[in-house]
């Protein structure tokens, strides 16, 4: 290496996790990893970034990377091949089958996580060429409510605010969002504005999360309710003449309806507290709240979103922002907090079954116009099957060819379990992917693309706040890897449409992403970029967070929406809209007394894909769980720490069980992020009731109906290894990254001795093995040695008593380890504090050199006597006393010498 | 006027009861110490020390000659006692003299075992007992000479590393098919001939000799199966005999060893014996800790103290350099008992504990030692492990550390 390029150039980029977009700085090291820090000049988190993102140099490596293209084989293994083959192979089956059977026979299922470029080519694809709009997002899952209830209210999907409301607001509602938690540095921000400007803030969530703690309010709402809340909120403002009637009067239509329908739901305080069972005095607080603080923003998130009356709950909380006006003004706002990183950039394409492109839908002067700007070959002309939908057409065979783009539906879906079998039904099935190892690769896919990850892409994402970030490369591509774009462009070149997908850079089809969302505009579409439709390629290397409209040749635009109307409905009047009576969808019964609610932990990120392969990330929640009210705990015999199996009418998991005080009686709480890839029996969206909302189709992830019962296993324990470990059979198992390897954290019935006899397998021919068997108490230990370093040990006991893995695991950062240490590895516990003895010079008082040398160097003893009265050693049978004179005459030769 | 206190022996059980008596009745007793081997007592467990040339023959000396005069002992060394009456309380010397005794203990010790098959006699034929054998194996067995030691005990395996550390060439012939299988357990013992091996001492296992093979001289070693081991030497160490000629024709009750109650009394009134010449409770020692123990107990009970001896926890500790091996109490496992097992072979360490009714009964430790008489203790104690059972393999520093 030469001494010139030691500097590392520090790139500018966004973080691939959730929809904050936080800006952040990485200085690669030349070996394929890469410092990381928040950016402080990007107004999203001006240098904050939280524990997922402060991670991400630790998600760089290329272990289970997908590094070449492959192919199912007829034998059912996936063999490596080329690109071409790969390509062709794709191409060739998407024009057999649309040949054959239509275009609607084939689907494309893309993802959140996509850059905007590569969203824009696959949308243009399917929708101006293959002539379906059966492109849906794993976006469903996270935020169509919110688009639904946008569409609804604002004639668009318009984010009215920006983040600085959130530092100006006096009043900061969350509803349905643990921001703390999923969005934590927006979350700082508004624990910044409390802190420095006193602002309040106001949890609502069925469950204590960790945002309600240092909350001014928490409601505790009852599932499903929240339209019921806002409804009763609606009707106290009108009561309290709080409302804005020259904003209702000159913006909006639909407010008497709206009002009307409010009293029928939740008439007054008394009503709205019995149909939330929320106390009277916290409803009624929280209304006075909303009513006195006229800069009030309301964040809501999933636990809005998800939700079969998701698209209700977005309006019923809009309704009230018309109602008072309190809309496009600084601090004031609903605001949706999307969980993706890229949601906003597919929405901005039009990435979604229900839209067409550039905010634009399946109207027939929109079809028209994306058809003359395409030059479109086949265009869509009515929208395609969301993703719920999609995956039960796939499921009746009507849809035979599928590509899946950069997620794991397999996973994250409802009834998870029907969605892996009807992934089976598939003629054609290809992904485009990071990793070789997941669930939907592992449902049969039969071609694999190996796609560039986050650090090697190169394009655009935007935020919750309608800010378009760049995303820079700074590493290489590995492998045969290339970007979503190109290899979605590849594939419509091979079926015939060279002309129209012939970029040769993220820059070329960001500049048509923005000419498209100008062309005919008018000012009649709020998403309109067209500012950005010329810039050059260096511009668009270099280019600045910028927030959207970015009209051409339009002064500065006001950054936000609506403070003055303008909506883009057919009038430009915002609508009120009138929600249904709250009600979810399944009911519990005896069966199934609990209420399933799914969510996020604090480090982890979707399926764990990427988040799941730091060490320290996965320190935080290691082990799938189950959160339970003591109350239920005790009535049901669920211990703390012990394990639970949940069940619901779709399927079934087996989890440890947290009981804790912020969790809601009568719901469970369970993180969604484990996969079959990273435990044994806690795919958490198979258990998911396939229920979806009728406007969004976003499905009611947070409310399935579940039973819960106690399971014990009689052993428990954990294994660990520098290299990747095939869980034991017939053990529940959790995977989790550790520093130096990975780790399997178990449970089971097997009894150690017959572990002992599957051990063999799990470390190498060569390794030296020791041992540790306390049978009758149901111990076995054994940890494995390689050219004197740790590669790995499993530790399993009576699960009374589960072993702890902390010093073990810091033994696997080891390049060597120590006799003492060795000595006591199977011990479970650190050696800190044990004093080393060395080789034993007394056996009868058992005293070792070491102990020995530091009497002769402290100068406590000089000769045989003086040690024996020191140490006892050589008092007893004496036959250490030879070697004792040889250890003086040495010490005291090297004293001298000094 | 002082008691006349007479004790026939001046090994290590009796530099020990002296070394006792004086810190508790000095002056209280007139002390003579009548010693067979011409010489000052010494420490026997260093003879393979001597012999492997580690440490001299005058190093080894329990105390030096001062030490016994500061403490008005007569020391009749070199003088073998021919009889004892005990009706007439004298012990008759070799030289004629008879010495008069209050109270007498025995310290008389044993005598290495000879294999009842012929050619024993034979020159080059040698046991392994005390200085003077040393002398003589040196003289035989120098460097390259060939070697063979019958027994892999204890004293058979601290021979042959002595020996094998002075340049010669031993092979070690055991009976049974594991190493010190009275004292340690079948894995202990595949890890021990390991060890031993790989000092340059070959181990023949199941190997029975019939026949000491020579004209005048010893040349080889015959076994059972009818092969023949050509040997330049030949060092039995099949175990001990003690010494009991002198107190059985004093018509006091001999076993196997002379019998002694708890008080380490012989049948005769005033008369003790301790060490490896002694019984108690039917059992005979063969190692130096309960002749230290029970040296302290008669010291105590001489100076007037009331207490017993109810017998020794029995360990053992290979005094080989660089191979630590330590057994204590019941480390086979009788039934009903529990084991926890430690070990890391290529390491080289190994430790067993036996456990019964939460207690520690046994262990069996190789490699790594530092713990055995901890273990020993809490035998002896018998306090309750469980608290701590998770952690007792691993040893006292863990647990006192945990509890700190």
């Amino acid at each position: 290496m030469n001494a010139h390029t030691l500097d590392p150039l520090v790139v500018r980029t966004t973080c691939p996790y959730c929809g904050v977009g936080c800006g952040v700085r990485a200085a690669p090291d030349g070996m394929g990893g890469a410092k990381i820090d928040g950016d402080p000049a990007h107004p999203a988190n001006r240098g904050r970034l939280c524990s997922k993102g402060f991670a991400l140099g630790e998600t760089l490596g290329l272990d289970g990377r997908l590094l070449h293209p492959m192919i199912r084989q007829a034998a059912g293994g996936l063999a490596r091949t080329d690109w071409s083959t790969a390509l062709d192979q794709v191409a060739d089956g998407f024009k057999h089958i649309i040949a054959r059977d239509g275009p609607n026979a084939v689907a494309f299922y893309l993802s959140g996580q996509l850059l905007t470029e590569d969203y824009y080519v696959a949308n243009k694809l399917m929708k101006g060429f293959i002539g379906s709009a059966n492109v849906d997002t794993n976006s469903r899952l996270c935020m169509a409510s919110s688009v639904a209830g946008h569409r609804r209210a604002f004639g668009a999907d318009t984010v009215p605010g920006i983040y600085e409301d959130l530092d100006q607001a006096d009043l900061l509602v969350l509803v349905g969002s643990n921001a703390a938690w999923c969005h934590p540095v927006l979350f700082q921000r508004m624990a910044e504005n409390k802190r420095q400007r006193g602002a309040k803030i106001v949890v609502i969530d069925p469950r204590r999360t960790a945002s309600a703690e240092g909350a001014d309010l928490f409601l505790p709402i009852a599932p499903g309710t929240d339209t019921a809340l806002f409804c009763g909120l609606l009707v106290h403002l009108v009561e309290m003449y709080a409302v804005d009637y020259a904003y209702i009067d000159s913006h909006t239509t639909g407010f008497e309806d709206a009002v009307i329908r409010a009293r029928e739901i939740a008439p007054n305080v008394a009503a709205t507290a019995r149909a939330t069972g929320l106390a009277k005095a916290d409803v009624e607080r929280f209304f006075k709240l909303f009513r006195t603080t006229p800069r009030a923003v309301t964040c809501f998130s999933q636990g809005v979103n998800q939700s079969a009356q998701g698209t209700d709950k977005v309006n019923a909380i809009i309704n009230c922002h018309l109602a008072t006006g309190r809309i496009g003004r600084p601090g004031m706002g609903p605001f949706s907090l999307t969980g993706q990183p890229n949601a906003m950039g597919g929405r901005e394409v039009g990435g979604l079954a229900n839209q067409l492109a550039a905010h634009m839908d399946f109207s027939s002067a929109d079809v028209d116009r994306v058809r003359r700007f395409w030059s479109g070959a086949h265009m869509a002309t009515f929208e395609g099957l969301k993703a719920v939908q999609m995956f039960d057409a796939i499921e009746r065979g009507e849809i035979k060819a599928l590509w899946v783009m950069g997620t794991n539906p397999a996973v994250s879906l409802p009834k998870a379990n029907a969605v892996r079998a009807a992934l089976k039904n598939l003629e054609l099935f290809v992904i485009s992917e990071n990793v070789l190892n997941n669930d939907t690769v592992n449902a049969g896919a039969h071609v694999l693309l190996p796609a560039a990850a986050w650090g090697e892409k190169n394009g655009t994402v935007t935020n919750s706040e309608r800010r378009i970030s760049r995303q820079r490369p700074f590493l290489p591509l590995p492998g045969y890897t290339r970007p979503d774009w190109w290899i979605v462009s590849e594939v419509a070149k091979r079926l015939g449409f060279e002309e129209a997908f012939a970029y040769c850079s993220a820059a070329d089809i960001f500049r048509e992403h923005a000419a498209l969302s100008a062309f005919e505009n008018e000012g009649l579409r709020d998403f309109d970029i067209g500012a950005l439709a010329t810039i050059n390629d260096e511009t668009f290397d270099a280019l600045d967070p910028v927030l959207w409209p970015a009209r051409k040749n339009a002064p500065k635009a006001e950054p936000r929406f609506f403070a003055e109307g303008g909506y883009y409905t057919g009038n430009r009047r915002a609508r009120f809209v009138t929600p249904e009576p709250p009600r979810l969808k399944e009911a519990t019964n005896k069966e199934f007394p609990f209420r399933l609610n799914t969510g996020r932990v604090r480090d982890q990120w979707h399926t764990m894909t990427r988040s799941g392969v730091s060490s320290r990330l996965s320190a935080h929640t290691p082990e799938p769980f189950v959160e339970v009210h003591p109350k239920d705990a005790a009535a049901f015999g669920l211990i703390d720490g012990g394990f639970a199996k949940v069940t619901t009418r779709y399927g079934n998991s087996i989890l440890k069980v947290a009981v804790s005080a912020g969790q809601r009686r009568r719901s469970l709480f369970v993180p969604i992020h484990w996969s079959d890839a990273t435990a044994s029996c806690a795919r958490i969206c198979e258990m998911v009731t396939p229920a979806t909302d009728p406007f969004s189709g976003q499905p009611e992830a947070k409310a399935t109906p579940a039973a819960i019962v106690p399971v014990t296993f009689q052993y428990s324990g954990f294994a660990i290894a520098r290299r990747s470990i095939k869980p034991m059979t017939g053990t529940w198992w959790a995977r989790v990254a550790i520093a130096g390897g990975t780790g399997l954290l178990l449970a089971t019935d097997v009894t150690p001795t017959e572990l002992q006899e599957q051990v063999l397998d799990m470390f190498p021919a060569e390794a030296e093995l020791a041992e540790y068997v306390d049978r009758p108490r149901g111990v076995y230990r054994v940890a494995a040695f390689v050219k004197g370093r740790l590669e790995g040990c499993l530790f399993v006991g009576p699960a009374q008593a589960t072993p702890q893995w902390d010093a073990v695991k810091a033994l696997l950062e080891a390049d060597t380890i120590g006799d003492g240490e060795r000595r006591m590895l199977l011990s479970g516990r650190a050696t800190d504090g044990i004093a080393e003895n060395g080789p034993l010079v007394c056996a009868c008082f058992g005293v070792g050199l070491i102990a020995i040398r530091k009497a002769i160097v402290s100068g406590d003893a000089s000769n045989v006597e003086e040690i024996g009265h020191a140490l006892r050693a050589g008092t007893n049978c004496g036959s250490c006393v030879p070697e004792l004179k040889k250890i003086i005459a040495d010490e005291l030769v090297l004293r001298e010498a000094v | 006027m002082s008691e006349p206190l007479v004790i026939i022996g001046n090994g290590m059980a009796a530099a020990r009861f002296v070394d006792e008596l004086s810190k508790r009745a000095l002056g209280r007793y007139a002390v003579a110490v009548i010693g067979e081997e011409a010489r000052l007592a010494y420490n026997r467990i260093l003879l393979s020390s001597v012999l492997a040339g580690e440490v001299a023959q005058s190093e080894i000396e329990l105390k030096p000659a001062s030490w016994w005069r500061d403490r008005g002992v007569t020391l009749r060394y070199g003088v073998p006692a021919t009889a004892v009456d005990a009706a007439a309380r004298t012990v008759l010397l070799a030289d004629g003299t008879k010495l008069p005794f209050a109270k007498l203990v025995f310290a008389t010790g044993s005598r290495p075992l000879r294999l009842p098959i012929p050619g024993m006699e034979l020159e080059g034929v040698l046991t392994f007992r005390d200085a003077g054998d040393v002398g003589t194996i040196t003289n035989n067995a120098g460097r390259g000479a060939r070697v063979v030691v019958i027994g892999g005990g204890l004293l058979g395996l601290e021979a042959a590393y002595g020996l094998a550390k002075a340049g010669a060439q031993v092979t070690v012939m055991h009976l049974m098919d594991m190493l010190m299988e009275r004292q340690i357990d079948a894995r202990a013992a595949a890890m021990l001939r390991y060890a031993v091996e790989a000092k340059n001492v070959r181990v023949l296992l199941k190997a029975e000799t019939v026949r000491l093979v020579g004209d005048r001289r010893v040349e080889a070693v015959e076994l059972k199966d009818g092969s023949t081991i050509k040997t330049d030497t030949v060092v039995v160490a099949v175990g001990i005999k003690p010494n009991t000629e002198l107190a059985r024709a004093a018509g006091i009750a001999v076993n196997r060893g002379i019998v002694i109650d708890d008080s380490l009394e012989t049948s005769a009134a005033g008369i003790f014996a301790i060490g490896e010449c002694a019984e108690h409770r039917g059992q005979c020692y063969g190692i130096v800790e309960p002749a230290y123990e029970q040296a302290r107990v008669l010291a105590e009970r001489l100076a007037g103290r009331d207490v017993s001896y109810s017998g020794s926890v029995l360990s053992t500790n290979l005094k080989v350099s660089g191979v630590n091996v330590f057994s204590v109490g019941d480390f086979l496992g009788s039934s009903g008992t529990e084991e926890i097992v430690l070990a890391d072979p290529s390491f080289g360490t190994y430790k067993k504990l036996v456990i019964s009714d939460g207690r520690l009964v046994g262990a069996v430790l190789f490699g790594d030692t530092v713990d055995g008489l901890w273990y020993l203790d809490l035998i002896r104690t018998g306090v309750s492990i469980e608290r701590f059972r998770d952690d007792l393999v691993f040893g006292r520093a863990l647990i006192e550390r945990a509890a700190a």
